[in-house]
């Protein structure tokens, strides 16, 4: 039976219990990819860390925090194929840089740099959403696009990220709802961190679990174990995979709740240790997806010292390139504010570039720059 | 741009020439479709796309659920993977529920995206009263719209203007909301060609030309507008009728020529005062004409309240007799 095909009120699916033990099906992934997927929740694990100490420095904007949710980021994003699209909310910097977005981006984005918000030519990623679901219905009518390009078979499947405090929001239903209606091939996947800033999950709705919300559009959902990232692969594919090719009488679209834990604030605007407590943090540290992952590998005889210490330096000089990349660039144009509103620039537009061209030609741009 | 017309012409209402523009593209353009509430099998509850769903089918004339935010998200998905969507909302008063994904995504995609995606997509929609609707039919909202940045707002007044400029609107490769004024859905006809043809985004139209007042209008205003110019005409006063056709980007050099001939202007809109399009013509006027002013820009406009109930809303909208008042305060001024 197929993971999906579980009630979603029974529990969580598994392949790794908290020692890293194996507890379920392990997924069919060769030893190079079950250490990049190791890697990789090392690496986003640095660059959050670091990125935190950037804004703390004063050397970032406010940034969202993503450490707890690096198995649900990299084990989702690595299901995923090729041509397969990512729809991300903000806080998805581990699944972009495994969809190649590259950390520099994502840097350049929360430094206010609008090139940090272009995907790669080449890269199937969307760019982040800030207003909480409104990324949801673009995921559909994603999906459904590819749908009615070809025929009513899609080529690829559309993977849409959100959080537990999305599944509030209007755009979750309805973007849900017709995913339902016209069968499209999505996967939502809902990062239940349990907190939406301050309020709690059970604040956002009184169902036992919020993959049972899928029920209410006619589809499958299934709640995984968020922090174990060969669960988070493994009902991922799956969901993809029927996303895809769905057999007789099955709908194509999946809700995937990966039940997991923030550690850190919302944003680095805001404080947790005013609504949450500490003992509750601690209880969840001891899921780390990390050292679990960790383990399972020792356990396999994939990883040993030797080679845990190789990749925390490489992925201590990656961050450290990708940030000194981010900072010593130059700021962007000002001009270029105006060059991406339309394809052809109307002359009220093109006369408020020349104004602003003008001014700073007048008053040189020291008069504008506030450091 | 030139505008290619064909021999044959029609004589069709302004609702039925957006029905021909939507099907002449839609039989040019395989990637336009058709989507919203009752778009498909009842044709539009203003018959707007009538008969599409059979000529198309519903791949491509799509009845959705009921969900406005629904229809512009899924849409604006559906645009950035380079299908043409035409969403209708059925009333532009239910276009609020859909407001986040106009302004969050809509208008702004391209720019977030640095041109990476692009939204060639026409949010469509009736608007303004007249039409003795019920509560929440009957708004004028296009300033919200005209203030986003990353929108085109166009707003026909004509059945010839709506085929041409609805055809624009679709092979614009960015968004344009279409607000079609809906008390003249089927007040007159006009000729329309049957082939496709453009009327350029952003170029106003002397409806009238005269020589002591400019009266800058559109949509269903125009109408009145005209038939106030001719009134007044026979008491001496020659007033020019100009048709912005779009309110954003608004044809600033049409509006600044005709003032520059008259020296007075009376603009005139049913949308409320406050933060209405009539002030941003009028600052214009300040700043690109002021030497040339010979009176106060007198606004003739809807009021600063909610849209009346029906047994009210003729004292809420401006009516020709209003627009001769606002004229004339401009010329005896």
């Amino acid at each position: 039976m197929s993971t999906l095909e579980r009630d979603p009120r029974e529990g969580m699916v598994q392949v790794l219990d908290e020692e890293g033990g194996v507890v379920g099906d392990v997924p069919a992934l060769d030893d190079d990819e079950l250490v990049e997927m190791y890697r990789n929740m090392k690496l986003a694990r640095h660059f959050d860390t670091r990125a935190v100490s950037l804004q703390r420095q004063g050397r970032m904007g406010t940034y969202p925090p993503l450490s707890g949710q690096e198995g649900a980021q990299v084990g989702s994003a690595m299901a995923l194929a090729e041509d397969d699209w990512m729809i991300p909310s903000y806080r998805e910097h581990a699944a972009a840089l495994v969809r190649g977005f590259g950390l520099t981006r994502t840097l350049r984005y929360w430094m206010g740099d609008e090139r940090g918000n272009a995907p790669p030519e080449d890269a199937n990623i969307f760019t982040v959403a800030v207003p909480i679901a409104s990324q949801i219905p673009h995921a559909t009518g994603m999906a459904w696009a590819d749908k009615l390009k070809h025929g009513g078979n899609p080529e690829n499947a559309y993977i849409c990220y959100f959080g537990d405090g999305a599944t509030s929001q209007g755009d979750f239903h309805e973007g849900l709802n017709f995913a339902g209606v016209f069968d499209t091939p999505n996967v939502f996947f809902c990062n239940n961190n349990q907190w939406a800033i301050s309020v709690p999950r059970e604040r956002q709705t009184a169902s036992e679990t919020l993959a049972q919300k899928a029920v209410a559009y006619g589809f499958e959902g299934v709640q995984v174990d968020g922090m174990d990232p060969l669960a988070v692969y493994k009902v991922t594919s799956e969901a993809l995979e029927k996303a895809k090719s769905p057999a007789e009488g099955e709908l194509r679209p999946t809700l995937i709740e990966a039940v997991q834990y923030r550690y850190g604030a919302h944003t680095t605007a805001d404080d947790p240790s005013v609504y949450r407590e500490d003992d509750e943090v601690e209880r969840w540290k001891a899921k780390d997806p990390i050292p679990r992952m960790e383990k399972f590998l020792r356990n396999q005889g994939i990883l040993d010292d030797e080679r845990v210490d190789a990749i925390r330096e490489s992925v201590e000089e990656e961050v450290a390139a990708a940030i000194e990349e981010a900072e010593s660039s130059v700021r962007p144009d000002p001009s270029t504010m105006f060059d991406h509103v339309f394809e052809e620039m109307p002359s009220e537009l093109a006369e408020q570039a020349e104004e602003l061209a003008a001014l700073r030609e007048k008053y040189g741009d020291e008069a504008f720059l506030e450091e | 741009m030139s505008t290619q017309e064909t021999e044959a012409t029609q004589n069709l209402t302004l609702v039925q020439s957006v029905r021909d523009a939507l099907a002449t593209e839609m039989e040019l353009d395989e990637d336009v479709l058709v989507m919203g509430e009752d778009v498909g099998k009842n044709g539009g509850v203003f018959r707007a796309t009538e008969g599409l769903w059979k000529e198309f089918g519903e791949d491509r004339v799509i009845d959705t659920p009921l969900a406005e935010s629904g229809i512009i998200g899924t849409a604006v998905g559906m645009a950035a993977m380079g299908l043409k969507p035409v969403p209708e909302i059925q009333f532009s008063g239910f276009m609020y529920p859909g407001f986040d994904q106009i302004v969050s995504h809509m208008s702004r995609l391209r720019t977030r995206s640095r041109s990476r995606f692009t939204l060639p997509m026409v949010l469509r929609a009736p608007y303004g009263g007249g039409i003795r609707a019920p509560e929440h039919h009957s708004e004028s909202k296009e300033a919200f719209y005209a203030h986003e940045a990353g929108l085109k707002v166009v707003i026909p007044s004509t059945p010839y203007d709506t085929k041409g400029l609805l055809i624009s609107a679709i092979r614009d490769p960015d968004p344009v909301v279409f607000l079609e004024p809906k008390l003249i859905y089927r007040a007159f006809r006009g000729d329309v060609p049957e082939g496709d043809y453009e009327v350029p985004i952003g170029e106003a139209s002397v409806r009238r030309e005269g020589s002591d007042v400019s009266v800058f209008t559109y949509g269903a205003m125009t109408r009145p507008s005209l038939e106030a110019a001719e009134e007044l005409a026979d008491e001496g006063i020659d007033a020019e009728v100009v048709d912005l056709r779009t309110v954003s980007p608004m044809d600033r050099e049409a509006i600044v020529e005709s003032f520059k001939k008259t020296g007075r202007a009376c603009v005139v809109h049913e949308a409320p005062k406050t933060g209405g399009l009539a002030g941003e013509i009028t600052a214009t006027l300040q700043e690109e004409a002021l030497l040339y002013q010979e009176a106060p820009v007198q606004r003739v406009t809807g009021y600063d309240v909610p849209y009346p109930l029906y047994a009210m809303e003729d004292y809420y909208m401006p009516n020709a007799a209003r627009v001769a008042d606002g004229i004339k305060d401009a010329v005896e001024f």
